[in-house]
């Protein structure tokens, strides 16, 4: 077994057994399942829990890894005294802290959506729904690594996930509004486009939308991403820029990381 | 003392460590000017200085945590840079005892031995010396501050790594805990290890430590025999000398005294 195995296997067994991700986990339990006993049937309950995850795995996802970063400082520089190399290191922190949450994600939402029978009933929609998710929280998880190993400070890096959160959760699509009514007069299908793929919520929103079939909640910007790539295409382009945003962040956090000091 | 045969025959060859011209800036602040220390086999060497002098980033250096801005460290006749490897011959107790809350001690000896790579057999009574053996199967978040010093005094002398490298070693630690610790650091100086410790408890630095580097703002204000620093200071013990020192230091060369500490550095 590789260095960066081994940290995974046991930062993961620690993770998973933390407050917060056990608490994720009964959160999607508990919303998943009210929304099916309250919302019908899968494929209406499906849209709304859409929405619960685009709001819901970003925070948490950045929120938690920051925090878990700095409050595992002193044990990060531990591990970093032994025979390692920082880059395993970092895969294992990484992967050590982005597959619990990862699990506890697709066993919060995915139990109760098996369990109403999502997997003959919706199975594609079901699919690009958790894997919307199980993306999301890579994504965010990576942004809130580079956020704990860009700002030392504990306090200022957690009002730094929170602004990374609000920035792309809420701030950036009222820009994006504001942008596309104030240049109406413009064509704006390119740029439009091209701010969607800066922006990993509305991608998984893309991903996950178009496989629910639920167009009407795209948004504008959705809807020309749509339109110009169809169901497809799009959603191979989307699913590739949100990989790149697990990509990018995660290299960026790993180049702070080598360069820190402990 | 061992012979160097019987130290190779406990699969611990003697490392001499030597730190030569490290410097290191934090933005405008400098941290460690033109460091040299050199830190020998079968000695427990004292790092000692004021808050904010520059003992842990020293300690950092060492161990890879902290990459200084110039000079090296040169590790069993090799230049580390980069690399490594050399640290599986270094066991190290950081200053504060933090690990994940919800693994066991004895997770955290099998995640260190696994990191490491460790083949060898631990050291078995280590936990008995420390009384801990029947608090290793509880989870960390459950164990006390000293409990957690023990546990980190542990992980550092359990690889019978031929360089500690302990950081406030005894801070936390009840008298008893502090003097099985002590008892062992000089066990372990007895089988040619190479000890670098920090510690502002200087009634117990003075009873185990064989040579003294004494840091200010970042300089070797002295390095030489812990009875070489109190001749030299005109002091009968570590504190009294170090205050001397250091008085002498922040009135400056006008005093008269400083060429002597500078020839003491030297």
């Amino acid at each position: 077994m590789k260095a960066w195995q081994k940290v995974t296997r046991y930062e993961l067994r620690d993770v998973a057994r933390t407050r917060a991700v056990v608490g994720y986990g009964l959160f999607f339990l508990a919303s998943t399942w009210g929304l099916l006993r309250l919302g019908g049937g899968v494929e209406r309950v499906l849209p709304s829990l859409v929405n619960v995850t685009l709001l819901t795995v970003p925070l948490v996802s950045v929120v938690v890894s920051t925090v878990f970063l700095y409050e595992s400082r002193a044990f990060t520089a531990l591990l970093l005294s032994q025979p390692v190399g920082r880059d395993d290191l970092f895969r294992g922190l990484y992967l050590g802290l982005t597959l619990p949450l990862i699990g506890a994600f697709l066993l919060g939402a995915g139990v109760p959506l098996l369990g109403a029978g999502a997997a003959t009933i919706a199975p594609s929609a079901t699919l690009a729904v958790l894997f919307g998710g199980v993306l999301l929280t890579a994504a965010f998880s990576a942004l809130g690594f580079l956020v704990a190993f860009s700002i030392r400070e504990p306090s200022r890096g957690l009002v730094g996930a929170l602004l990374v959160w609000l920035g792309l959760t809420l701030v950036y699509d009222g820009l994006v509004l504001g942008a596309s009514h104030a240049l109406a007069a413009y064509p704006l299908e390119r740029p439009m486009l091209a701010a969607m793929l800066g922006n990993p919520v509305d991608l998984a929103r893309l991903i996950m939308l178009m496989a629910v079939d639920a167009s009407v909640l795209l948004g504008y910007t959705g809807a020309v991403f749509q339109d110009f790539f169809g169901s497809a295409v799009g959603f191979t382009v989307a699913a590739g820029s949100l990989l790149a945003w697990i990509v990018l962040p995660y290299r960026l956090a790993r180049g702070r990381f080598r360069r820190m000091d402990f | 003392m061992t012979t160097a045969r019987e130290l190779r025959d406990l699969g611990a060859d003697p490392v001499w460590v030597r730190i030569r011209g490290v410097s290191k800036r934090y933005g405008r602040r400098t941290v460690l000017s033109d460091v040299d220390v050199c830190l020998r086999p079968g000695r427990v060497t004292a790092l000692l200085g004021p808050n904010g002098a520059g003992k842990t980033t020293l300690i950092g250096v060492l161990l890879g945590l902290v990459r200084p801005d110039g000079g090296e460290v040169e590790f069993a006749g090799r230049i580390v840079g980069d690399e490594y490897a050399y640290r599986g011959q270094v066991g190290y107790m950081p200053q504060l005892p933090r690990f994940p809350e919800n693994l066991s001690g004895r997770d955290l000896f099998d995640m260190l031995d696994d990191v490491r790579g460790f083949r060898g057999e631990p050291d078995a009574a280590l936990s008995a010396s420390f009384e801990l053996e029947e608090e290793l199967d509880q989870p960390v978040r459950a164990l006390s501050g000293g409990t957690l010093q023990k546990l980190n005094a542990a992980i550092a002398l359990r690889y019978h790594a031929p360089v500690l490298v302990l950081d406030e070693p005894t801070a936390g630690l009840d008298p008893v805990a502090a003097a099985t610790l002590r008892e062992r650091i000089l066990e372990e100086r007895s089988l040619g290890r190479t000890i670098v410790l920090s510690s502002h408890e200087l009634g117990s630095v003075e009873r185990i430590a064989d040579d003294v580097v004494f840091l200010v703002d970042g300089r070797v204000l002295f390095e030489g025999e812990a009875g070489d620093l109190l001749s030299h200071s005109g002091e009968a013990d570590l504190e009294s000398a170090m205050v001397t020192l250091l008085r002498r230091h922040r009135r400056g060369p006008g005093s008269g005294h400083a060429a002597d500490d500078a020839e003491g550095a030297a």
